[in-house]
């Protein structure tokens, strides 16, 4: 009696839960409501089936549970009965499995005004690239990928030069027109889930796979990875932005050919010098930094990282964060570099700089200052820290800390402990990276939240500190 | 009115052959380690799939509390946390649940339920369990070298498994696909065994279509895992190549850590083929022997003869070949040609069609039936509401558009648990409360395993009903973490919270549980040798625990299939497999 009555409980349990818990899908925002109502058929008939046959179990269990002097009917078989169960069953199966099938055959057919945007993954982050005018895209091949070329684009194919390239995490789309995904991966196994978009698909090394979705609802989505692709798979993450048409051509105008992103800027070393007297005053004349304005040193740092970051303070992706006191004051002055091209110059221009401070011209620079630059960490062991960079950090920063150019990660060897102590916190605690457009900082943020206590910080610190890299750090690829 | 009992025959034809002869052990090493007694290694397969399963369930623990509670226990890291989802379904798939299915039940129970001495090869049956255990001490080997064992996920897959930037790519995911191909190599010699006791060792009158269905769910099993083994038998050694000698069976061009790889032309999608054509039949090979398990705890608890027999064997034949033709369900987004998604969606939900009837019939033998509420007999009610549960979301994830949504998310892991972990996990507790006064000649503590069961039951339920609404969320598997998305409610770290403390309640309900397996076994108070007036030749046997050779100086003749419950006419509510007609008419 009580086992039927706890059946009874944790059956009914289940409808209620399913009815009344606040659990359940995202709302859609994609054509794919066909799906949603196949999955809605699939709950009514299974749920139906579920409580019967559970309820028909309890009644079992209270009607023929044994009493004195009862005894089992004896009967062996029933064909009839079971003929029937039979053919009602497959009736029932046919009915869920017509719509499915019906309905695959749109997700497996694109409508012909599809339009096409390649996506490539890779450990672990996102691009992407449109046909050009053309309206074709250009052959690409592994062997053809490197840091200016990040994309791997065959050089010779008159095809690939009007591509556009959106060598970013973020992909904006236009509301109401239907898109072909093409699934490119240049390492391992990757997955395409906007949740809200319903449909997802494997990239597989090797092969492009498709899959397609209209979007019909503007607004900014997550992009997951949900193939199992090594360590960093819970934080590669993408964004979507279904755009009007207005906005979405504004958008696309901004992002340049595969053509324009080979030719390089121009670089201008008297514009740069002339930009980095704002920067010195904080960041010094020879680019060494001054930790009493928690201004980091910049020489050594990876130009590619530092353009990006500049990006970013621009365009408000950086040092807007009510708790970020520095980054809002570094946010102003990357606003004083008009373009690409001023960024370009000021990097190109901190490139040449020697880190050392000059102490002859110590007076002027603030002695203090000078001194207190560079502290060791004191209180850190880095042989706590050994087993967490090599199982998670090294996997994108590199076992010497060199940076590894295919997952964006900077060198972190030849900065200073105290900056890399503060934005690893900053990271930690929402601080910096966490504006929707910056996926590289949200993962970042994800990574550091393993780092619990600011002791496993100092450990972090005190262990890249003794890091030694063989080489320069690698150039992060070339962006925009 | 006289009534004839349904399968029931008073000539058994006379034995044409002679018994086989056994080798009977001189030394205490020869008789309780490398022993070939078929009884003594099932135990050694139990206790071995045990041992390692509760490994499994401690880094289950692990997964679970970094769910729950992100970054709090700070020894879980984003790689430990993926060896740990990667270990804990590999043995609980294969070096738990299959080989204590085959090898534990199997080798108890085959011999003994057919009427047979023993094993037709006992020697290469005892060789067959130190293969197996080789294979353990492989996979636990993976734990303590440089890198650890691999965390590239159960199923394996490359690139990612052989390349940095997933743990255990070094010596783990090397480790890891030798322990397979020694574990395939040690079940080949048992699993030739069984089928061969089964089809040559019946006694007289055990007519195939009067077997107990344990031993056709474990005969069916044992026949798809020798067909099935090989395609990862296979795979293993395509990868350790791919390691080793640089070969590229599943390996495109492709960069690794900036640079290129030195691989060009193969395939990560063969890989993903030949997986699940031993995948998807590895699901029924540990569901199978389940299957007939459960059917004769109903049967022989409820007093009442399985309901529809033949219907039943016949399921669990056409299960078994509709098996090898369904596992590209497991790739519906994989990449592969999606058009294939018709083919394998619709051979998918056929396959609902004969197990949707195994339930009916279930359920039709508990209806008039005398139904005692026993241990097992809970305990398979139990393995209903989990397999009915796990059943029904297996007509979402097998009907491709309605998977498409779900796929790689929770709700595939909760399926997944409810259908082919929780429920054959529900019959092995049953079978162990069912057959442990035989193999050990003793009882249990009844309130303990009481106090099991309810944990069990009502625990397990509230650790995998909740995560299909997470998965439905959109929650990922596979993930270290959900935080940092817009679409996710932050009550479903609540629910994941709920799990984990659900999911640790039950975790040490099982050492209860195991307790009372081992204190009993020494201090419980006596059987009899067929307390549950079961009519199997099990519980026939001259001695409880039977001896070597298994019953005494005659095998026993068999007169009648093995569910003669409640026959109308007969006093006793049984009616054993070896009593001839005419006693029972008194």
């Amino acid at each position: 009696m009580f086992a039927a009555i706890v059946l009874l409980v944790l059956v009914l349990g289940t409808v209620v839960f399913h009815f009344l818990s606040p659990w359940y899908f995202t709302p859609i925002a994609s054509n794919w409501t066909s799906m949603d109502d196949t999955v809605t058929l699939t709950f009514v008939m299974t749920g139906l089936g579920f409580v019967l046959v559970n309820l028909f179990i309890a009644y079992c269990i209270i009607k023929f549970r044994n009493k004195e002097g009862r005894r089992a009917e004896y009967e062996p078989e029933s064909v009839k009965m079971e003929s029937w169960l039979t053919i009602l069953t497959t009736i029932a199966i046919a009915a869920m499995l017509a719509p499915g099938l019906l309905i695959w055959g749109e997700v497996v057919t694109p409508p012909d005004d599809a339009t096409e945007v390649e996506v490539l993954a890779r450990q672990w982050n996102w691009s992407y690239r449109l046909p050009g005018e053309d309206g074709q895209l250009g052959a690409v091949a592994v062997s053809h990928t490197t840091e200016d070329n990040p994309l791997g684009i065959d050089p010779s194919d008159p095809f690939g030069q009007d591509d556009i390239i959106i060598y970013d995490p973020v992909l904006h789309l236009k509301v109401d027109q239907p898109i072909t995904f093409l699934l490119r991966s240049n390492d391992v196994l990757h997955n395409f889930t906007v949740p809200q978009f319903r449909v997802k698909m494997d990239f597989v090394p090797g092969q492009v796979s498709y899959i397609w979705a209209e979007p019909t609802a503007e607004g900014s989505y997550d992009l997951l990875c949900e193939e199992l692709c090594g360590v960093g798979h819970y934080a590669m993450r993408g964004r979507v932005i279904v755009d009007s048409d207005e906005t979405y051509a504004a958008w696309l105008a901004d992002q340049p050919t595969f053509a324009e992103t080979q030719v390089g800027l121009s670089t201008d070393m008297v514009a740069g010098q002339a930009a980095y007297a704002v920067c010195s005053s904080c960041h010094g004349v020879n680019a060494e930094g001054n930790k009493a304005m928690h201004a980091p040193q910049l020489a050594g740092m990876d130009a590619e990282y530092m353009k990006r970051q500049l990006r970013h303070f621009k365009r408000g992706v950086r040092g807007t964060h009510e708790d970020d006191a520095w980054g809002q004051t570094m946010a102003p002055m990357a606003m004083m570099l008009a373009d690409a091209a001023a960024i370009n110059n000021v990097v190109s221009y901190i490139d040449t700089l020697s880190g050392q401070p000059e102490f002859d011209d110590g007076a002027n620079l603030g002695l203090s200052a000078a001194v207190e630059r560079y502290e060791p960490s004191a209180s850190g062991d880095p042989t706590k820290s050994k087993a967490l960079y090599e199982s998670t950090c090294a996997q994108c920063h590199g076992e010497l800390g060199q940076g590894v150019w295919t997952v964006n990660a900077p060198a972190l060897t030849g900065l200073e402990d105290w900056y890399l102590a503060s934005q690893i916190k900053n990271f930690r605690d929402g601080i910096r990276g966490r504006h929707a457009d910056d996926l590289y900082g949200l993962q970042m943020g994800l990574v550091s939240n393993t780092m619990t206590d600011d002791q496993s910080i100092e450990d972090m610190v005190a262990y890249i500190a003794t890091l030694e890299n063989p080489q320069q750090p690698v150039k992060l690829a070339q962006q925009k | 009115m006289e009534h004839v009992a349904h399968d029931e025959t008073s000539f058994v034809r006379p034995a044409e052959v002679g018994e086989m002869e056994l080798y009977h052990p001189k030394t205490w090493l020869g008789k309780y380690v490398f022993s070939q007694d078929a009884k003594t290694i099932a135990i050694q397969y139990a206790a071995t799939a045990i041992a390692i399963g509760m490994v499994a369930l401690v880094l289950s623990w692990v997964m679970r509390l970094q769910l729950a509670w992100p970054n709090t226990f700070t020894f879980i890291d984003p790689a430990y946390y993926l060896q740990a989802v990667t270990m804990h379904g590999m043995i609980m798939v294969v070096y738990l649940l299959t080989a204590l299915f085959l090898g534990g039940f199997g080798n108890y129970l085959i011999p003994l339920m057919v009427g047979a001495r023993d094993m037709v090869f006992p020697w290469l049956n005892m060789i067959s369990f130190w293969v197996y255990f080789v294979a353990v001490g492989l996979l636990a080997a993976s734990f303590l070298v440089g890198g650890g064992s691999t965390g590239a996920g159960w199923t394996l897959y490359p690139p990612q498994a052989i390349l940095p930037g997933t743990p255990g790519s070094e010596a783990g995911i090397l480790l890891m696909l030798a322990s397979l191909a020694v574990f395939i190599i040690g079940f080949t010699m048992g699993g030739l065994n069984y089928v061969v006791t089964i089809l040559q060792a019946r006694t007289r009158g055990m007519t195939l279509m009067r077997m107990p269905l344990t031993v056709w769910g474990i005969f069916v099993a044992t026949i798809l895992a020798l067909f099935a083994f090989p395609a990862l038998f296979v795979s293993a050694i395509m990868m350790s190549l791919d390691v080793l000698l640089g070969t590229s069976f599943f390996m495109p061009a492709i960069m690794t850590m900036g640079n290129e790889a030195d691989h060009v032309g193969g395939n990560p999608l063969l890989f993903q083929h030949l997986f699940w054509f031993f995948g998807h039949p590895e699901v029924y090979i540990v569901a199978l022997p389940a299957f007939g398990i459960v059917s004769d705890l109903i049967s022989i608890h409820a007093r009442k003869n399985i309901f529809g027999y033949r219907m039943m064997v016949w399921a669990i034949v056409i299960i078994g070949a509709l098996s090898f033709v369904v596992w590209a369900h497991h790739m519906y987004v994989s990449g592969m040609n999606p058009y294939f998604g018709f083919f394998f969606a619709t051979t998918t939900l056929i396959i609902a069609v004969p197990t949707a009837l195994k339930v009916y019939n279930w359920v039709l033998t508990l209806w008039q039936g005398n139904i005692h509420l026993t241990i097992p007999m809970l305990f398979s009610i139990a393995f209903l509401l989990f397999f009915i549960n796990g059943g029904m979301t297996g007509l979402f994830l097998g009907n491709a558009t309605v998977s498409m949504p779900l796929s790689d998310t929770l709700f595939v892991v909760a399926h997944f648990h409810m259908v082919m972990a929780v429920a054959p996990v529900m019959v092995v507790c049953g079978a162990i409360y069912h057959w442990y006064p035989k193999i050990t000649g003793r009882w249990y503590h009844e309130g303990m395993a009481r106090f099991h069961f309810w944990v069990t039951f009502v625990g397990s339920y509230l650790v995998f009903l909740p995560m299909h609404y997470l998965g439905i969320m959109g929650v990922p598997r596979r993930y270290f973490e959900i935080t940092g998305t817009s679409f996710l409610p932050d009550s479903a770290q609540s629910v994941n919270a709920s799990i984990t403390i659900a999911a640790l309640v039950v975790g040490f309900a099982q050492l209860v549980f195991l307790y009372n397996l081992i204190v009993s076994a020494f201090n419980g108070k006596q059987a009899p040798s067929n307390p549950w007036n079961a009519t199997t030749l099990e519980w026939q046997t001259e001695h409880t625990p039977p001896q070597h050779g298994n019953f005494g100086k005659e095998l026993p003749c068999v007169y009648r299939w093995a569910y003669d419950f409640s026959v109308p006419g007969v006093e006793e509510d049984f009616i054993p497999q070896n009593v001839p007609p005419r006693n029972a008419q008194a």
